[in-house]
């Protein structure tokens, strides 16, 4: 088998798995899995940051051991704890992409509330204290004052969350799931032949949706930059 | 209309404020003066309860304003306070800081607010400047701005806490044209300033502090040209001839 032929034979197979007679896997999957990753670990990841930076104790003291725990383990102990332990704790079956989103979401929801702990309290204390001086209660300078300014300092940080958890759903492979870092092993055990020349599309993928990623956060973050600056230049 | 009652206040062991008693009048524009850290930005943020007080009582109309169960936010949004440093929101339009709190607070659709405002921009001299946004202002609009953004409440109490101590020489006068101007309308003010002349002009009552305490309170006249207290005399001829060599 020539190099062109295991292409031919098995680029489908790549992309989408063994879709749409099997179940869906491959590149797709791995997207698939990153995308409702981010979607459910953004919400969350706000909801956390924020309720660890509440003035409230019994909301912040939990959520500050939540992010201790699962800032201090490997991203691989938390796939294990899903896949093991959630189901000896529901007694119901929990299938491997599940298992796989559960275990991003509750990781990166972690992470991303560090980085918008960071970018609330970067700000200058001035912003809150003139937001409450006009009588905006706690809520409404979260939203219209902190909030809109917090969220552009983050954007950095954040994309590189975004990178990461693409690159973390090959994690996905520990507990067999057909994602696209299984299925690149599974056409080199067919093929035997060319292993490099697999790793080096694997990798390559990985590289072109991750380098795509941050173009698109760069463009974004020029367009916020013009639109206006946020930093009050005559300040001292 | 404020009235202190034994207000004392501690940062951990440090005394900020030493058994204030006070009253201020409606009407009434008090500047406060005093060497820096003398507790005069703390005092006036114990009113509008930046800053919490451990012991005496600030009444304000004859309301307990440290009390719990306060509505804090209705509280505060009759208080204008303009900070040194301006804090503008950076990312909002001159107008829409202005427009911000009335429209979350007192329910104003977006016209009527933009309307208001825009009158407010106008008597500070910067309505031309509605579609800035802060970091497009020199320091001086700047101010300006936020005073606009503080009377956008109506509050018929406004607090200066050094209004003009961020500013370039040059931009000094025109924020202090905009105080004046509310002054003359008969505002409620408490200025915190160094700005002698200011204070002169339109002072109804100086306030001299040092080490937390009201050491001397008087006319501006008399103030200025007999003050009492030695330490009041000091900081006087400290700030009219600031580098003079010490003997």
């Amino acid at each position: 088998m020539t190099f062109w032929e295991m292409v031919d034979t098995y680029w489908l197979y790549y992309l989408v798995g063994r879709y749409p007679e099997g179940p869906l896997g491959g590149l797709a999957l791995t997207l698939l899995l990153a995308s409702a990753g981010l979607a459910l670990a953004i919400p969350l990841g706000l909801l956390l940051g924020l309720a660890r930076v509440s003035p409230w104790r019994w909301l912040s003291g939990p959520v500050t051991l939540l992010v201790y725990v699962v800032r201090g383990t490997p991203l691989l102990m938390v796939v294990f704890w899903a896949y093991f332990f959630l189901p000896s704790v529901t007694h119901v079956k929990t299938d491997q992409f599940t298992t796989m989103l559960l275990a991003l979401v509750l990781f990166d929801g972690v992470y991303l509330a560090e980085i918008v702990r960071a970018g609330i309290q970067g700000l200058p204390r001035g912003q809150v204290e003139a937001a409450r001086s006009l009588g905006l209660s706690y809520i409404e300078t979260l939203r219209f004052v902190v909030l809109p300014q917090a969220l552009r300092h983050m954007l950095p940080s954040l994309v590189n969350q975004f990178v990461t958890t693409i690159k973390d759903t090959s994690l996905g492979y520990i507990i067999g799931l057909t994602e696209v870092s299984q299925v690149a092993t599974q056409i080199n055990t067919l093929v035997f032949v060319f292993p490099t020349q697999i790793y080096l599309i694997l990798g390559l993928t990985y590289f072109i949706l991750c380098f795509g990623l941050s173009r698109v956060a760069f463009w974004l973050e020029r367009r916020l930059a013009q639109r206006n600056s946020t930093s009050v230049k005559t300040q001292p | 209309m404020i009235r202190f009652e034994n207000v004392n206040k501690w940062f951990g062991d440090y005394q900020a404020l030493v058994n204030i008693n006070e009253t201020i009048r409606q009407g009434e524009v008090v500047v406060v003066c005093g060497p820096s850290g003398s507790g005069k930005s703390t005092l006036i943020r114990t009113i509008n309860r930046l800053e919490p007080i451990q012991s005496g009582r600030i009444l304000l109309n004859g309301e307990d304003i440290h009390r719990s169960g306060l509505n804090l936010n209705e509280f505060r949004s009759h208080i204008g306070f303009v900070f040194q440093q301006f804090n503008l929101f950076p990312h909002l339009t001159a107008l829409q800081n202005c427009t911000l709190a009335p429209m979350r607070l007192h329910g104003l659709k977006p016209g009527a607010a933009s309307k208001a405002a825009m009158a407010l921009l106008e008597r500070v001299g910067l309505a031309h400047k509605a579609d800035a946004y802060p970091s497009e202002l020199s320091g001086g609009q700047q101010q300006r701005v936020a005073i606009a953004r503080a009377l956008a409440m109506q509050p018929p109490l406004m607090l200066f806490d050094e209004p003009t101590s961020a500013l370039d020489p040059e931009m000094v006068g025109e924020v202090l044209q905009v105080m004046r101007s509310l002054a003359r309308e008969g505002m409620t003010m408490i200025c915190v300033t160094h700005e002698m002349g200011f204070a002169r002009d339109v002072a109804d009552r100086v306030l001299f502090m040092d080490a937390g305490q009201v050491l001397e309170e008087a006319s501006p006249d008399t103030f200025f040209l007999d003050p009492k207290h030695p330490r009041a005399r000091q900081f006087l001829a400290d700030i009219r001839i600031p580098f003079s060599p010490t003997l």
